[in-house]
């Protein structure tokens, strides 16, 4: 590579990590301005002298029973439904990946028509239903949404993971004397096992990113999601957003997504693409 | 003969059976949350029906469908949601690329790098909204004064324009990561002797991009660019925190959950419900159809 292009791609480098952080560095620091200098105006990016809470915003958002209440709904909600998730698109890639069935195409077609699907057109209708089965407002009417939603994703990622494994090696290991349980278990299960956690991962940040099922179909603090309590946050004056707290309230729930993209990042990645463009 | 073949038969049957019964559960849930509830919104759309007024639901044809399309509102929605959409893919379309190349080949800081462009990805849209909506604050936020051109106490969701440019730079920010991965792995599927092979031939690096490149990777951009404008054609969060539809920002999603969750007018909102659904469709088969027509018109040049 010439001289030239390296500045170029050390300059691209550097506007990358800027475009991507500086967002983040901006609501880390709304979150340690203290509230009277926001509502008397504090324009600055970083705090200003005399203007900075320290770590008040987060004593006073951590102290907030709503708040708790909904990172621990995000938390359950999501985990369960990425688990449940999981397990029936494994179940569902597994046969797409290594059986010959009728109907395999419309799995796949029914899938990818599912990921395109306006989320909002199924609220009124799933308003409508949840309310008659008596689940609106609660777990399972969140779980069950996030759960359709989640699946064509993770059918599409662990289908293409699927297709990749050497399926021989099972019948290898059968001659070699193992039961074909044994040679599932042992052959298969380690191959796929890094599959089914990227699927996960994936599932998990859809979850927890929810917002349009999580406002419409939670009318309580029962059931709501992160996503739609910090929408509906006003603090102790309507009138004036408390834009630090606000601020300190979304990175806590920021939090969780970045350890797993910190631990993670190398999975996440080979299954966005997979997923999309070798499908 | 028919004794040979009977078993094989027995096998690839219950192989078939075996198949239906793994994805049965995949399908049920999906059928379950997004065909039946499609149904009812279609059959729902036929009545005049508000949750207020249970009692007085009353069956009118295509009345509603009528009253949005005939609706001035519905349409500027619409064109809101389509500006939204072209502009923000557009842009991510192009930066999403130079990220992309660079990612292909920046060498050091590799995994600092793909961290980082997923933390915009991971990130709960509420949550990048709201950061978007305090930085262009013009009380709190930094934007007015990092702009020279532009005046401190500047209201950008004072009005429609500075209002939907607002939006599109959260969206913008949020979502171009994810283009540029999806470009990135198309990228990599570019074969280097053929780029190696054209710069032996004398191209300069605009050739090699617009007749190797480029022409390499369409299956990948078209992919990038299908999910990205549906998922935009869809936009909601970013509008519900930053502006909640002022100064006509709303879409067409917004204007949906408006009538359904506000209002409570599950007739009209059920009839949104399916315009909404067979727009995206109809995106989405566009999509498909201009991308063949380059196809075929690419090869006839070569």
């Amino acid at each position: 590579m010439s001289t030239k292009n390296k500045i170029g791609v050390v300059i691209g480098a550097v506007l990358i990590l800027v475009w991507c952080l500086l967002p983040v560095a901006w609501i880390i620091s709304l979150s340690f301005k203290s509230q009277d200098a926001i509502t008397n105006g504090s324009p600055g990016f970083l705090p200003a002298d005399g203007g900075g809470a320290g770590w008040q915003n987060y004593a006073d958002v951590l102290a907030d029973e709503q708040f708790r209440r909904a990172i621990l709904n995000s938390i359950g909600i999501s985990l369960i439904a990425t688990a449940l998730s999981v397990i029936i698109a494994t179940l569902a890639a597994y046969a797409i990946a290594r059986l010959e069935f009728t109907g395999k195409k419309f799995v796949l077609t029914l899938a990818l028509v599912i990921a395109m699907f306006p989320v909002v057109s199924l609220v009124g209708p799933l308003f409508d239903m949840w309310r008659t089965f008596g689940i609106y407002d609660t777990w399972p009417g969140l779980i069950i949404p996030y759960m359709s939603f989640t699946l064509p994703l993770a059918i599409w990622t662990l289908s293409a993971f699927f297709r990749e494994i050497p399926w021989e090696m099972e019948q290898a290991a059968q001659v070699d004397g193992a039961t074909s349980w044994q040679a599932f278990r042992k052959v298969i299960v380690p191959l796929a096992a890094p599959g089914v956690f990227t699927a996960a991962i994936l599932t998990f940040f859809f979850a927890w990113n929810d917002f349009v099922f999580g406002i419409s179909l939670t009318s309580t603090e029962n059931a709501r999601p992160i996503p739609a309590a910090l929408s509906f946050f006003v603090g102790a004056d309507p009138f004036n957003r408390p834009a630090s707290l606000l601020a300190a309230g979304a990175v806590v729930s920021t939090i969780p997504i970045i350890v797993i993209v910190l631990l993670f990042q190398r999975k996440i990645v080979a299954g966005l693409t997979s997923g999309a463009v070798k499908g | 003969m028919s004794a040979a073949a009977a078993p094989a038969s027995d096998r690839s049957r219950a192989e078939n059976r075996l198949g239906l019964r793994l994805v049965a559960p995949a399908i049920f849930l999906m059928l379950l949350v997004t065909a039946f509830p499609m149904l009812r919104a279609l059959y729902l759309s036929l009545f005049n029906y508000s949750l207020t007024a249970p009692d007085d639901r009353e069956f009118i044809g295509l009345g509603n469908y009528v009253t949005a399309l005939t609706d001035s509102l519905f349409w500027r929605d619409t064109a809101v949601t389509v500006l939204i959409m072209v502009v923000t893919v557009a842009f991510e379309l192009v930066i999403g690329f130079v990220f992309a190349m660079v990612m292909h080949r920046v060498i050091f800081a590799r995994g600092i790098i793909r961290t980082s462009i997923l933390i915009p990805y991971g990130i709960i849209t509420v949550v990048s909204g709201f950061a978007w909506q305090f930085a262009f604050s013009n009380n709190n936020g930094f934007v007015n004064g990092w702009l020279p051109f532009i005046g401190d106490d500047f209201n950008w969701f004072g009005q429609f324009g500075s209002g939907i440019v607002a939006i599109m730079v959260s969206e913008i920010w949020k979502t171009t990561p994810f283009m540029s991965l999806l470009l990135l792995a198309g990228l990599a599927q570019v074969s280097e002797d053929m780029l190696e092979a054209a710069k032996v031939d004398g191209a300069t690096w605009w050739q090699r991009l617009w007749k190797v490149i480029l022409p390499n990777m369409r299956s990948a951009i078209m992919v990038a660019v299908l999910f990205r404008a549906l998922d935009a054609y869809r936009i909601f969060d970013n509008i519900f925190v930053m502006t909640a539809g002022a100064q006509g920002t709303e879409s067409v999603s917004f204007l949906t959950y408006r009538q359904v969750i506000e209002q409570f007018q599950l007739g009209i909102g059920s009839a949104l419900s399916v315009l909404l659904f067979l727009s995206v469709l109809l995106i989405a088969f566009l999509i498909v159809k201009i991308f063949r027509v380059d196809l075929a018109a690419a090869r006839q040049e070569g």
